[in-house]
Order: structure tokens, then sequence, then C-alpha cells
């Protein structure tokens, strides 16, 4: 059973409140160890996207997909618009014009988001940033053999793990890598933002 | 587009301020070049704005290309993701330069006429390019140190041809004047250094220049070197015979 455009959709309108939801604890990661600011640059550009959704439907998931990555680019306004524009993005490509998804393609989507957060932002696993939430992500959707749900549902729980495992860990990129070692003991923004959209996505997926 | 376009520039940061701060002092330096400030998210907080950027290349681009500035890491994802979204984003580079010298330095180079890539190199060699320090204690210092330990550590420069000209404008070597001897010399085949008290900088750069502090009614020394060593040195002392057009 694949997602359609209507549930790709549903998804992301989820992932828009979840974040919204979260704004607060965001800013208050970002504050321990950035500017503050990803909470509110994470709300503001998931509510555009929000608006952009209620005025035009995307007729494929790539579409609905596309939407968002382009919407994020220009209303995020921190480093998180180009690198989740990116992910947007190339997921988008990732999936082309399938009409639905299912656990092979969103494992594809991931793979081609990760890959474009790396080529962006030049980060690897261990530096503290969403790539330690993400690349455990795209390795759970990969050996998940089931349905989009599935995929997403194993992508989200390693993205929970990867984005805990940033605790310890001396920031190497960002805003946070100005701090040098007192970024050690708290957890990375934006990998817990990634860990929240890939857990609503995921949520919404297994309710359709 | 014009084929004798310049290189443009864009000055991309987080602060609308701050990118128009720095494109104006660039833009000072350099009268034909078109210097585009971008900077701030579209509700005028801090932030780098992507449609922001994709327009400001189109406006300073005339022909030949722009090359883009940028102060903080998003800024530089957020150029760079204007320029691969561009029709041709080899007509276009993003930098790694010190925000005002390297903008200063890709200006002045811009103004001269030059390529793309020149343009680039100039801003991304900005860094560092401070005078020769002569002297190795400050005047602050000076009282408690001989003279002979201040004496000049300038580059011995053979076959040079040199001139002592003195500065007959109000406020010296300072930003307009330093750009304009720079462009003077830019396109000669030469080597040029300017001596003023016991520091030598290159001509080549603007900063260098202002950083010797040579003020109105200060003689300092031209020596160049090259093809068109005695051209470069006849261009100063015209510039300087003029007031630095002040």
């Amino acid at each position: 059973m694949g997602c359609t455009t209507a549930d790709v959709v549903t998804a992301l309108r989820a992932a828009a409140a979840v974040v919204q939801e979260h704004r607060d604890e965001l800013v208050r990661l970002d504050q321990a160890i950035g500017d503050a600011d990803h909470g509110e640059n994470m709300r503001r550009g998931f509510a555009a996207v929000v608006s952009k959704l209620d005025a035009e439907e995307p007729e494929t998931p790539a579409k609905a997909l596309k939407l968002v990555a382009t919407t994020l680019i220009s209303t995020v306004g921190g480093a998180a618009g180009p690198l989740y524009g990116t992910a947007f993005l190339r997921a988008s490509t990732a999936v082309a014009d399938l009409a639905e998804l299912d656990g092979d393609a969103v494992a594809r989507a991931l793979r081609a988001a990760l890959d474009g957060v790396v080529a962006r932002g030049k980060a690897e696993v261990g530096d503290k940033t969403m790539v330690d939430a993400l690349t455990p992500a795209v390795a759970a959707a990969a050996s998940s053999t089931g349905s989009a749900a599935e995929a997403l549902a194993a992508a989200a729980d390693a993205a929970a793990e990867g984005a805990e495992s940033t605790i310890p860990l001396v920031a190497r990129k960002g805003r946070a890598s100005y701090l040098g070692e007192r970024s050690a003991g708290h957890l990375d923004p934006g990998s817990r933002s990634t860990a929240l959209l890939l857990r609503a996505l995921a949520d919404a997926a297994a309710k359709a | 587009m014009t084929a004798t376009g310049r290189v443009g520039l864009v000055v991309v940061s987080h602060s609308e301020m701050l990118a128009n701060g720095v494109a104006e002092l660039a833009a000072q330096m350099a009268p034909d070049v078109a210097v585009v400030a971008v900077g701030g998210t579209e509700e005028g907080g801090l932030g780098t704005d992507y449609g922001a950027v994709v327009e400001a290349l189109a406006d300073a681009d005339t022909g030949q290309g722009v090359v883009l500035l940028y102060d903080l890491g998003s800024a530089k994802m957020t150029a760079e993701m204007a320029v691969e979204s561009a029709e041709d984003p080899s007509r276009y580079e993003v930098v790694d330069a010190p925000l005002v010298e390297g903008a200063v330095a890709a200006a002045v180079k811009a103004q001269g006429g030059a390529s793309l890539p020149d343009v680039a190199s100039a801003a991304e060699g900005a860094s560092g390019e401070t005078p020769v320090a002569a002297t190795s204690t400050t005047s602050s210092s000076s009282t408690t140190t001989s003279p002979t330990s201040q004496k000049p550590v300038l580059h011995v420069v053979p076959d040079a041809v040199t001139a002592e000209i003195r500065l007959t404008n109000e406020v010296g070597l300072h930003a307009r004047p330093a750009a304009l001897l720079t462009r003077t010399v830019a396109e000669l085949d030469a080597d040029v250094l300017i001596r003023h008290a016991d520091e030598e900088a290159n001509a080549a750069s603007v900063l260098a220049l202002m950083g010797l502090g040579a003020p109105g009614g200060a003689t300092v020394t031209v020596v160049a070197t090259g093809k068109d060593a005695a051209e470069a040195v006849r261009r100063i002392e015209e510039l300087a015979e003029r007031g630095f057009d002040d």
C-alpha cells in the first residue's frame, strides 16, 4: 500500500503542526548552542508551507515535496532554509513522477535528501548536525522491506536515536562550532527537528 | 548586457545594514561596478532570503558575471543555491573571502575590467594584505627602544624605477585616492611598491595602501619593477600632481 499525493500532503501538514508545537523547544535548544532562531525559523517556514498547500493542490508527491522545498528556501532565513530546502528538493527529484510512494521510494527519497544536505552543508556524521539524525534514518529506511509507513517509522526511530547521540558531541559545523568544547552536553537543534519531522511523517503515514 | 560591462558583485549578509555598508564601501572604490547588497529576511529580520539573492544576481550581472561574497555559513549556502538555480551557474562565483577586504579587493579588480576568475581570486587573496611591518616595535613603545632597533626592513628591489612623490591632496592615501592609485597601475605590467615612513605596501592592494596611513602632505616613495615600471611611476606622479582629483 503506497502513499498517494493526498497522503503526502496530509503528512506534510502534520509535520508543519509538529514544528509549530515544538517551536519553543527548538528555540531553547538553539539558545544553548546557537543563535536561538531555529524554532522560529522552522515555524515560519512550515507556516508558509501550509499557506502554499492551502492555495494550490500538488498533482504528485514529487510536486508536493518540491513545493515544500521552494517555500522553505525562501522563508526560513537561517541555515535550515537551504539545508531542508535542498533535502526536500532532492527527495522530490528522487520520486520523480510516481503517483504513489512505497517503502522503496521513501528509502530512495531519504537517501537523496541526505546526499543533498551533505553536499550543501559539508557536514559528516559526528559533526553534531542534522546529518547525525538523517544518516541512521536513511540506513533504517533502506533495510526496512515493508510499506512507506514502515520505512518512515524505522527512519523516525533511528533519527530519534541519532539526535540523542549528538548530546555529548563537540560541534564541528554551524554556529554551535564557534563554542567548541562548550557545545558538548547539548542536543543539536537541527538533529532534533529532523527527528521531529520524520516522526510526524511516519505517524501520518501509519494512519493513511 | 554589453561587451564592455564589468564583473558585478553581490554582498550577501544576514543583516541588511551590514550588506549595505559593505556595498557602500566597495562601490566607493569602484564607481562603474554594479555592487548589489542583499541582507535580512523578507520581514526585515536577520537572515538570508533566497529569492532576494536570485534577484540581486540578475541586478549585478551586466554581462561579465558576478562574484558573490557572504558573511556567515548559511549565507554561503543561500548564495550557492541561488547560483545553482541560475540558467548558467558558470557565470557566478561564490568566494570564500573576508567580507570587507574581499569586497573592496574584488570591486577594485572589477573596476579595472578583470575577468570573473581574476575578480574572484582578488577577493579570495584579500586576507592578510597588510603593509609590511618595517619596525618591530610600535610607536607607543618607542621611548624605551633604541633607534637602531627600528631600522626599516624594506625589500631590496634591484633594477627598480623609483620616485619620491608628495601627496598634495588633503586626505593623503585614504580610501578613494588609494583605490585610484591601485586602478591606475592595475592594467600595467609592473610590480609597484609604495613606501611611507618605515612601511611599504603593494600598490595592487587598496587596503594595504590605506594601511600605510600616509596623510596629506606626506612624501611616499614609489618603487616599480617590470616592463611598464617607468610608465607606472609616470602615472602615479601625474595622479599626485592632480591631487588625486580631490
